[in-house]
């Protein structure tokens, strides 16, 4: 917001509606925590008292359909891919994901033996945020939050975000 | 180590010298070999008699021992509450086609332990009252632990290894 | 960006996991619930089928394996000391009672367990304990959560933040620590542990007092769970079902006096048996109320702990706890069967070993929650839909044990 100016006679503010829209999307991400493995425990943590995330403005909410970011906090292995990919498209859009934790980003510790383990939660959905540790300390949790926050700042509204990705590539 | 022959004695004297193949001194719990398709009855009698009173199965594994040997083993242990008392019990059938009698008609943990050790080496138990696979999913194919698995290359249209520039 | 891969087909949910009970079983007044694998429920990811009668409900079916991380697999291919990691990762709340029995097997099989340091048992106790404290808090927090109680959570939350920095002081991390080594541990305690331990556990009891008034000994806690669930002492011994569930029932088994492994015979400690005091012996208040009370005893093992390692068994110079480690742990050809109590009941690893590779032929872990869980259809019937999630909570699972 930083094309702003404020009249100096009385408090109007004036700004672009991009920067509105997008302020207020980041000022209140709800996440539907999808809680699967050891990250889970860390994500609760880090809503509860002693990092509390309720002053970023994130509430956890318990379904994809109200929900704007999903957070995959821990393995995703083959039986739940099917779910994932439901979860996700049933959630509305603007919608972002968070990878949380080595397992989703890239496969983790059981990269090497694991039969049932997808090697990152990148090939079922497209992902935003990747947080990595393992697990996260709640700290890293937050890094990741501020810098969707910061991904959601550069966002325009006049064109999709899927047509500029597509413009993007065929340059 | 009294225990342990005392344990024996009863077998011995229930069924007879077929049905117990030897025993395993080197284990810990000691470890006694029973025939493959008498171990229902052998824990039965296990169960019920009141000297032993083995009224708890621990741990129920699948064990297979390779190409080479051509056998799979499923070892069971167990354990006596009042008499506190563990014993392991190992039963060996063919690799190519192993079939055991199920035990979960006496303790019902079986039940779920069975179904593990169906899913993971792809061991058949006879008179199981629901054998499906509990871990894997229903269209998996293979039993990833045996020793000759090979993964699939993808599932679902994944790729199951993770390049090298990943 | 990488690309996505997944290929979507409309059979693929029904295919990777059928329904037990479709229209050719179901009774025409009966109708299938399906208690997803995302819940707002904090225990995981566990799919319930739920078979209802109206409200009542008449069957439930789980199903599993939507965390099957191939421990078993990792257990076969990789040496014994490495995979420590992910032994932790089984029962993720409770991750140093795993290492311990973990470690102790493996040491069994060397024959190296009479020549562990008093001070490194000790050391294993009372981490061990403080885990204990941490995995009932998020159980019974959690719990809490799920009757409807958000106080209760937010308050254990932040006690056990105290536990998991003490924690990341003595081992580097907060939750998952690869601390307790076969043979030693990986460092000694820092300087300065004792005292703010003590400091910690002074702040500790009377917040337990505080529990019990808020949350145990609450009416609307009392009506929700009392009565709820009863569990039969002979059912639970044929299910396999250990820890503060069979000790709700009335039998005093823990293996920590029954097998008595490590330091545990030095110290005094009672065990809580439920009594049956708000409604029958067995129930879900029952259960709740003898973790509570396990939190108290371990309070004392903690300070007992504390004063060992501060008087007979102080730190010295030359203490060094990776002393009798093995750097090649090879041990002789052999089966070997070892347990301990966890927090949730007992864990048991079963090795086998061939005596001419450090890697294990065969590697198995026996999770308590596995049995745990088997019995929830035998606890459920009867009762209608919002007491089957008294039930579910008051089993206290951790999906990381279950599926391995």
């Amino acid at each position: 917001m930083q094309k702003d100016s404020q009249l100096n006679s009385g408090g109007v503010i004036v700004s672009k509606l991009e920067d509105l829209t997008n302020w207020a999307r980041l000022s209140s991400i709800w996440p539907m925590g999808f809680g699967l493995a050891c990250c889970a425990i860390e994500m609760m943590g880090s809503m509860a008292s002693g990092y509390d995330l309720d002053r970023y403005g994130v509430i956890p909410r318990a379904s994809p359909r109200l929900s704007d970011v999903m957070i995959v906090a821990g393995t995703v292995t083959y039986k739940m891919a099917d779910r994932v990919r439901r979860l996700y498209e049933q959630m509305s859009e603007p919608r972002y994901v968070i990878s949380m934790g080595s397992c989703a980003n890239c496969g983790g510790p059981y990269w090497e033996h694991g039969y049932h383990v997808v090697k990152g939660v990148d090939k079922i959905i497209p992902v935003d945020v990747y947080v990595p540790g393992c697990p996260p300390r709640p700290e890293a949790l937050i890094g990741g939050i501020i810098k969707l926050r910061e991904k959601i700042d550069g966002e325009s509204l006049i064109a999709p975000r899927l047509l500029i990705n597509a413009m993007k590539e065929k340059v | 180590m009294d225990k342990f022959e005392d344990i024996k004695k009863i077998l011995l004297s229930a069924f007879g010298e077929e049905i117990i193949l030897g025993e395993d001194l080197n284990c810990t719990p000691k470890a006694i070999l029973i025939k493959a398709h008498k171990i229902d009855v052998v824990c039965q009698e296990l169960f019920q008699n009141k000297e032993t009173y083995f009224d708890s199965l621990s741990c129920l594994t699948g064990i297979d021992n390779g190409l080479e040997k051509g056998t799979m083993e499923v070892v069971y242990n167990l354990y006596s509450i009042p008499f506190e008392v563990s014993l392991m019990l190992k039963v060996e059938t063919d690799r190519m086609k192993p079939e055991i009698p199920s035990v979960a008609s006496i303790w019902k943990t079986a039940n779920w332990h069975e179904r593990e050790a169906y899913d993971l080496l792809g061991i058949h138990f006879i008179g199981h009252p629901d054998l499906r696979r509990i871990l894997m999913p229903a269209d998996w194919e293979g039993h990833p632990l045996q020793k000759d698995y090979e993964e699939p290359l993808e599932y679902r249209g994944m790729e199951t290894i993770r390049r090298e520039d990943d | 960006m990488p690309e996505i891969q997944y290929k979507y087909h409309k059979d693929n949910l029904k295919k990777s996991e059928p329904n037990i009970y479709n229209k050719d079983n179901l009774r025409s007044e009966e109708m299938v619930i399906n208690i997803g694998p995302q819940h707002p429920s904090t225990h995981g990811v566990l799919r319930l089928e739920v078979v209802t009668d109206g409200e009542i409900v008449v069957d439930v079916v789980p199903h599993l394996g939507y965390l099957h991380r191939c421990f078993e697999k990792h257990g076969e291919s990789v040496p014994f000391n490495q995979v420590i990691p992910f032994v932790d990762r089984l029962d993720y709340v409770a991750a140093m009672n795993n290492e311990h029995a973990y470690a102790m097997g493996v040491e069994r099989m060397l024959g190296i367990q009479d020549q562990i340091p008093k001070r490194v048992e000790y050391i294993r106790v009372l981490v061990a304990e403080l885990n204990r404290i941490a995995s009932h808090f998020v159980a019974v927090g959690t719990y809490g959560l799920d009757i409807g109680a958000v106080s209760p959570f937010l308050w254990l939350m932040r006690d056990r933040e105290h536990i998991l920095r003490m924690l990341e002081w003595v081992s580097g991390a907060r939750m998952l620590y690869n601390y307790i080594w076969i043979g030693g541990l990986y460092y000694d305690l820092p300087v300065g542990f004792e005292e703010r331990c003590t400091e910690f556990i002074n702040y500790l009891k009377p917040k337990l007092v505080e529990l019990d008034n808020v949350l145990i000994n609450n009416k609307i806690f009392v009506d929700r769970t009392a009565n709820i669930g009863v569990l039969d002492r002979n059912l639970a011994i044929n299910f396999g079902v250990t820890g503060p569930m069979l000790r709700s029932t009335g039998l005093k088994f823990d293996l920590r006096k029954v097998d008595g492994y490590s330091v545990y015979p030095e110290l005094d400690f009672n065990i809580p048996v439920g009594k049956g005091e708000m409604g029958q012996t067995g129930d879900c208040w029952d259960r709740t109320w003898v973790r509570v009370e396990e939190c108290k005893e371990s309070v004392k093992i903690i300070e007992q702990c504390l004063e060992k390692l501060k008087g007979d068994h102080k730190r010295t110079k030359e203490f060094d706890p990776r002393q009798i480690a093995p750097k090649k742990i090879r041990p002789k050809a052999q089966d070997l069967y070892v347990r301990s109590e966890n927090p949730k009941g007992e864990i048991g690893f079963f090795f086998r070993a061939d005596g001419r590779s450090d890697i294990a032929i065969r590697c198995k872990a026996r999770s308590c929650c596995f049995s745990n869980l088997s019995i929830l259809p035998e606890l459920s019937k009867g009762y209608m839909i919002a007491d089957l999630i008294a039930i579910v909570g008051s089993l206290d699972f951790v999906l990381g044990e279950v599926d391995r």
